[in-house]
């Protein structure tokens, strides 16, 4: 993986020139190794060198592309095993199962379904990724019937499910030009699906009964010069398809062992016949590694909590999502409005502004910068106290939209209304509710 | 070619703790890998979860929640004895909302007699949890503790302002403490050491990092109670091997989307999102290190037992 930057410094031309715009050969590799500079500024590296860095700074977890358009969505790319360390890279492609089996009417249920499934939540749309497109009546020209009503019907990803060569060719015939993921190449098959892969140029997985079987089938494509690899280690308990993603994970980050270093796909449906745990089976996989999941159905029961609980896992730690301060006017507020101030931690502006627009009580709400920190932490960081309060509240300019001096606070800020009070002076400070759902209540209910 | 698995170096192991006393008395924690990483370690001890029952009737509870429970809703030790008899609850977490001072406000002596008779009619561990007021805490938890001596209750949330009196009354009846700080490990660690040089012995303690449901922040615990397994299983942090209690429940069903009517903004059946935004919120905490959960709706519990059983199967 990632090399140090002596060892880079090795693969240069060590003339110094300076072309690369810093003084030396040793100065550049350094920059490389902490990922400030890109390889393409030395314009004298030779190719050798070039395929040698490209090799060993490859990710341990290739980035997998599936379907074209809209519907894109990347998969794998993954470099760490707690997210705490590093952002999750790309969010668990949720997938819906369809069958040459099913009624034509349960067929474009779920196509509508899948379409018209979307959630918006912090300025982000949240949908599913994929139809995993499945052979059970193992007839190709049935296959590549419902695989052609399908295409035609929605943009979304697809996913070719079948075992037989000439199903999955008859598939590939209707929709290549998009980009399905095949699956899967198998231990019988995997002459015959590495020829359809190479052919179509599409992504293929495999489907082995333990890793050493994916690891020699991940070979062979490769061998043929395929590189866009999902893998199924063909578990099909709870316990054992867990362990088999952390395992899986931790062989590709921790050993470097190539051969397993792909996203993965899950099979849901596949472990339960309850829709209701076969949401939970699903959700386990978001938090512990998935790539893809395949569920049965697509429920907004489930699929919504599945979708946000995705959000939360992909989210970068590092940088808590923070909201603009300022002075937010909601329900065209005048002179007489509440005032309420809360932190700029993205959720809870979220909350507080949704519950705010709910009362229908205008208000205007000050939103402090607290570096993207909640009420509570954001206090116990002492970025949410009583004299930076009263040094935002007086710069804001609120005073010169209200005619009142009275400042709602957090109920979690109880502690720090007598400093304000101090520190406000003229102001009145009234203590909210510390529960964004008692807002609308608290609102109405003052004077 | 043989692959060999990597594995993790584990150094520590997270403390035993039992719970309640007699026959349903329970004992969590003890395991020495990450949970559910059975390829490379033990749990000893499955991660149990609680059931919630207030001391008052719920407010503005949605209709799939007050459902299990509308003949017991008026009485807290009715309501205790339904879990146990008819749901099975290995646990029960008395939720003292009714001593909040911006509501009912009800004072510490009634309390405590809720609290006695609820004890004395069930026979498994019951962990108490006051309303996070600092002062009204202080009053209400030390008085529970003293009448209910020898119950060998779970007594929080004590915070870093609060935890000095009810640490104290809990020493002396010989109760568990819940040490509350929000979502940072670091004060997590301090409050444990603050309450074991106060001298909380080290199995008579529980850390609630405060937890919330999808889509309220999620993530933040999620991460903090990695971390926190991450610092006392392999940093050798004594300090940081203590079971996680999660109050869960209460954070899912205050929120927006479990309010929504069916089929609202395409997300499907009302009572089912509710119950699995409860469980799948439960099953993240998990994930990430919790020891205890305490959960609301029966049928969101009953999914998440079967996905203990499932995950710790031999
Ligand atoms: S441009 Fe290339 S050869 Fe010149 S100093 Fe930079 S790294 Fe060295």
């Amino acid at each position: 993986m990632a090399l140090t930057g002596i060892q880079i410094f090795k693969l240069l031309p060590k003339t110094n020139c300076g072309k690369c715009g810093v003084p030396t050969c040793l100065a550049f590799a350094m920059n490389l190794a902490a990922g400030k500079a890109e390889l393409s500024a030395c314009p004298f590296i030779t190719e050798e060198a070039k395929a040698q860095l490209a090799e060993a700074s490859a990710p341990p977890i290739r980035p997998v592309v599936i379907g074209t358009g809209t519907a894109t969505f990347k998969v794998g790319g993954e470099t760490v095993l707690f997210r705490h360390e590093k952002k999750f890279e790309n969010p668990t492609g949720i997938a819906v199962l369809v069958t040459d089996a099913m009624s034509d009417d349960e067929v474009m249920n779920r196509i509508d379904k899948f379409n018209k499934y979307t959630y918006e939540r912090v300025g982000l749309k949240l949908r599913a990724n994929a139809i995993a497109v499945k052979s059970i009546s193992d007839d190709p020209s049935k296959f590549g019937a419902l695989v052609e009503k399908i295409f035609k019907a929605t943009d979304g990803a697809l996913i070719l499910v079948s075992e037989r060569p000439e199903i999955l060719a008859a598939g590939l015939k209707v929709c290549a030009n998009r980009k399905p993921l095949i699956y899967a190449a198998t231990k019988v098959n995997v002459e015959a699906v590495t020829r359809l892969a190479k052919e179509n140029s599409c992504p293929v997985a495999v489907k082995g009964s333990n890793f050493d079987e994916v690891a020699e089938l991940t070979g062979i494509l490769n061998k043929a010069g395929i590189n866009d690899i999902v893998i199924d280690s063909g578990s099909r308990t709870v316990k054992q398809a867990f362990q088999d993603q952390i395992i899986i994970r931790g062989l590709a980050l921790q050993k470097k062992f190539k051969p397993l270093g792909y996203p993965t796909i899950a099979f849901p449906c596949e472990m339960t016949d309850n829709p209701m745990k076969e949401g939970l089976i699903a959700s386990m996989f978001i938090a512990k590694y998935a790539g893809i999941i395949v569920l049965s159905d697509l429920k907004g029961e489930v699929l919504f909590p599945l979708a946000v609980e995705r959000l939360n896992i992909f989210t970068d730690p590092q940088r808590p999502l923070a909201t603009t301060p300022g002075i937010y006017e909601i329900g065209n507020p005048d002179g007489n409005s509440p005032v309420l101030i809360t932190t700029n931690f993205s959720l809870t502006y979220f909350i507080v502004s949704g519950e705010i627009e709910s009362s229908k009580v205008p208000s205007y709400l000050l939103i402090m910068d607290t570096e993207g920190l909640s009420v509570l932490t954001a206090w116990a960081a002492g970025k949410f106290v009583a004299d930076l309060m009263a040094t935002f509240v007086k710069k804001s300019g609120i005073e010169d939209k209200i005619k009142h001096r009275k400042l709602i606070i957090p109920g979690y800020s109880a502690s720090e209304s007598g400093g304000l009070e101090e520190e406000l002076k003229g102001w009145e400070i009234m203590v909210g509710p510390r529960e964004g759902s008692h807002i609308p209540a608290y609102l109405r209910n003052l004077k | 070619m043989a692959i060999e698995i990597p594995r993790t170096s584990y150094s520590g192991k997270i403390r035993e703790i039992k719970l309640g006393k007699g026959d349903k008395a329970i004992t969590v924690g003890g395991e020495d890998s990450y949970p559910f990483y059975l390829f490379e370690g033990t749990m000893p001890h499955k991660p149990r979860i609680a059931m919630e029952v207030c001391d008052s009737p719920p407010q503005e509870w949605p209709e799939a929640a007050i459902e299990p429970f509308a003949d017991v809703v008026n009485d807290p030790v009715a309501w205790a004895k339904k879990c146990v008899q008819t749901y099975g609850a290995e646990m029960i977490a008395l939720q003292l909302v009714g001593t909040d001072p911006n509501g009912m406000d009800r004072g510490p002596d009634e309390t405590a007699d809720i609290v006695k008779k609820v004890a004395d009619a069930i026979d498994v561990p019951l962990i108490v949890w006051g309303t996070a007021n600092h002062e009204k805490d202080s009053q209400v938890l030390t008085k529970v503790c003293e009448v209910c001596q020898d119950k060998r209750l779970i007594i929080g949330p004590l915070e870093e302002k609060d935890y000095k009196k009810i640490a104290a009354a809990a020493i002396a009846y010989k109760h568990t403490v819940v040490a509350s700080s929000p979502i940072d490990i670091n004060l997590a660690k301090q409050l444990n050491i603050l309450l074991g040089n106060l001298g909380v012995a080290d199995d008579m303690l529980l850390v609630d990092p405060t937890v919330s449901g999808i889509g309220y922040g999620m993530e933040y615990c999620y991460s903090v109670m990695e971390r926190m397994r991450m610092a006392g299983l392999t940093q050798q942090d004594e300090k940081l091997q203590v079971p996680i209690i999660c109050n869960l429940g209460k954070e899912v069903w205050k929120s927006k989307e479990v309010h929504l009517p069916d089929n609202e903004n395409n997300m499907g059946n009302a009572r089912n999102r509710g119950i699995l935004l409860e469980a799948m919120s439960a099953m993240a905490m998990l994930l990430a290190g919790g020891d205890i959960i305490i959960m609301r709706h029966p049928e969101a519990i009953k999914l998440i037992k079967e996905m203990i059983t499932d995950l710790t199967a031999k």
